[in-house]
C-alpha cells in the first residue's frame, strides 16, 4: 500500500534528519527516489520549488512528493483528492517525530545537555552532517539534472559554476539565482 | 484578540509565510516574535528550549514551535503553533503541486526549456553549504576523510552501505566513544601532573 509506505518513510525521515533541510535531502533523495516513486529529475524541481517558497525544505518537499507519488505509483491514484490525502500524510508524518520527541524527550536532554554522551553525539555528527549534504549535491549530478548530450552537459556545469559563484562569493539570494538559471535555460535550450 | 491559542496560531502562521529558507532564517524571527514582541518567554528560556530542538532530530523550526507551544499551553499549545508553522508552506506547495504538474514540466515546452537552466544552479546551491559549514566545523586535513568518505559511500548506491541513516547512528556513537576516551586521557595526564615525581 502506497500510503502507509510513504507515512513509514517520512517517520523515517522525521526520525534521523539531523542537521537541517539540505543534510535531509541525502535521506529523502534515498528513500523517495530510490524505489522510483519519482525520478531525480522531479527530486531536483522540488528542492528548486522549496528554495523559492517560503518554509522549510522538510515540509515543502514532504507535501509535494506526497501529492505526486500516489499518482506516479498507480493511474488509480491518478486524481487530484488522493494526492491531496498523500500530501497531508506525508506532512503529518514528517512532524510525527518532532512531537514526540520534544515533548516527551526534552527534560531529558536539557539535564543532560553538557554531558559526554549528547556532547559527543553532536561532535561525532557535525563531520557526517558536511558529508550527507556533499553526498545530495553529488546524487543530483547525474544525466537527468545535467543532460546526456556534451552540448547540454557543458551549459549546465557553465550555469552550476556560475551560480556557486553568484551564491558562495556575491552572496545572492538563492531565489535570484534560480530566476537567472531559469531564464538562461528558456533562452539558451 | 484574547485568545492565546489563537495568536500562538497565527503568530505562526505569519512566520511560516513570510519566512523563506527555513532552518536559522526563521529562527531568529520566532525569537522576535515570542520574546519582545509577544513577551511569552524570556530570552533564556527561549535559548534553552531552542538548544534542546537543535539537538532533536527533525524540521528545527518546527522543533521549535512544539517546544515553545508545549511550554506555553501543553500539548494543545504545541499542535496549534506547529499547524501554524507548517500550513502556510504546505498550503503554497499544494497549490503548486496541483498546477505544476511532471507531466506539465516535461511536456510544455517552456517550462521543461526553464527547469533545464535550473537543475544545475540547485547543485550549486547544495555545493556552497557544504564548503560553509565545513568551515564553520573546523574541518582539518585529519578530519576531512570522514565527510568525503560518508559522501561517497552514499552516492555509491552500494545496497546497506549507501544508506545515509548508518552514518548518522555511526557518527553520534563514534562522537561518543572519541570523547569519552579524550576525557579519561585528559584525566589522567591530570593525575600524573598531580604525582609528587
Amino acid at each position: 500500500m502506497i500510503y502507509l509506505r510513504l507515512i513509514w518513510t517520512y517517520i523515517k525521515i522525521g526520525l534521523f534528519g539531523f542537521g537541517g533541510g539540505y543534510a535531509m535531502l541525502a535521506l529523502i533523495e534515498r528513500e523517495i527516489v530510490g524505489p522510483g516513486w519519482i525520478t531525480s529529475q522531479m527530486f531536483t524541481d522540488i528542492v528548486a520549488i522549496s528554495q523559492m517558497t517560503p518554509g522549510p525544505i522538510g515540509i515543502n518537499s514532504a507535501t509535494y512528493i506526497g501529492y505526486v507519488a500516489p499518482g506516479e505509483y498507480s493511474a488509480a491514484f491518478a486524481s487530484p483528492l488522493w494526492g491531496i490525502l498523500g500530501s497531508i500524510l506525508c506532512t503529518l508524518s514528517v512532524v510525527l517525530p518532532s512531537f514526540l520527541l520534544v515533548i516527551y524527550t526534552s527534560h531529558l536532554i536539557a539535564r543532560h545537555r553538557d554531558s559526554v554522551v549528547v556532547k559527543g553525539i553532536f561532535t561525532g555528527l557535525r563531520p557526517v552532517v558536511i558529508g550527507l549534504i556533499a553526498s545530495a549535491a553529488l546524487l543530483l549530478m547525474n544525466g537527468e539534472n545535467f543532460g546526456y548530450e556534451s552540448a547540454q552537459i557543458a551549459w549546465s556545469v557553465a550555469l552550476c559554476a556560475a551560480a556557486f559563484v553568484m551564491v558562495y562569493f556575491l552572496k545572492w539570494h538563492p531565489i535570484l539565482i534560480i530566476c537567472l538559471a531559469g531564464v538562461a535555460g528558456y533562452i539558451i535550450y | 484578540m484574547k485568545n492565546i491559542f489563537f495568536r500562538l496560531f497565527l503568530t505562526f502562521f505569519k512566520i511560516g509565510a513570510f519566512t523563506f529558507g527555513g532552518g536559522w532564517a526563521m529562527i531568529s524571527i520566532i525569537e522576535k516574535e515570542i520574546v519582545d514582541r509577544n513577551k511569552w518567554l524570556a530570552r533564556e528560556e527561549f535559548l534553552d528550549l531552542l538548544a534542546v530542538a537543535q539537538s532533536l532530530p527533525g524540521i528545527l523550526a518546527v522543533n521549535i514551535s512544539v517546544a515553545v507551544g508545549d511550554k506555553l499551553r501543553g500539548m494543545r499549545g504545541s499542535i496549534v503553533a506547529a499547524l501554524g508553522t507548517i500550513l502556510p508552506s504546505f498550503l503554497i506547495i499544494l497549490t503548486i503541486a496541483i498546477f505544476l504538474t511532471p507531466d506539465l514540466i516535461k511536456t510544455n515546452d517552456a517550462v521543461s526549456r526553464i527547469f533545464m537552466g535550473i537543475r544545475p544552479a540547485v547543485v550549486a546551491l547544495i555545493i556552497a553549504p557544504v564548503i560553509t559549514s565545513a568551515r564553520a566545523a573546523k574541518i582539518s586535513w585529519r578530519t576531512v576523510a570522514i565527510p568525503v568518505v560518508v559522501a561517497l559511500l552514499i552516492w555509491s548506491k552500494i545496497p546497506f552501505i549507501s544508506n545515509p541513516i548508518l552514518y548518522i547512528v555511526l557518527g553520534g556513537a563514534g562522537g561518543y566513544i572519541w570523547l569519552s576516551r579524550q576525557n579519561r586521557r585528559m584525566h589522567e595526564a591530570e593525575n600524573s601532573e598531580n604525582l609528587p615525581s
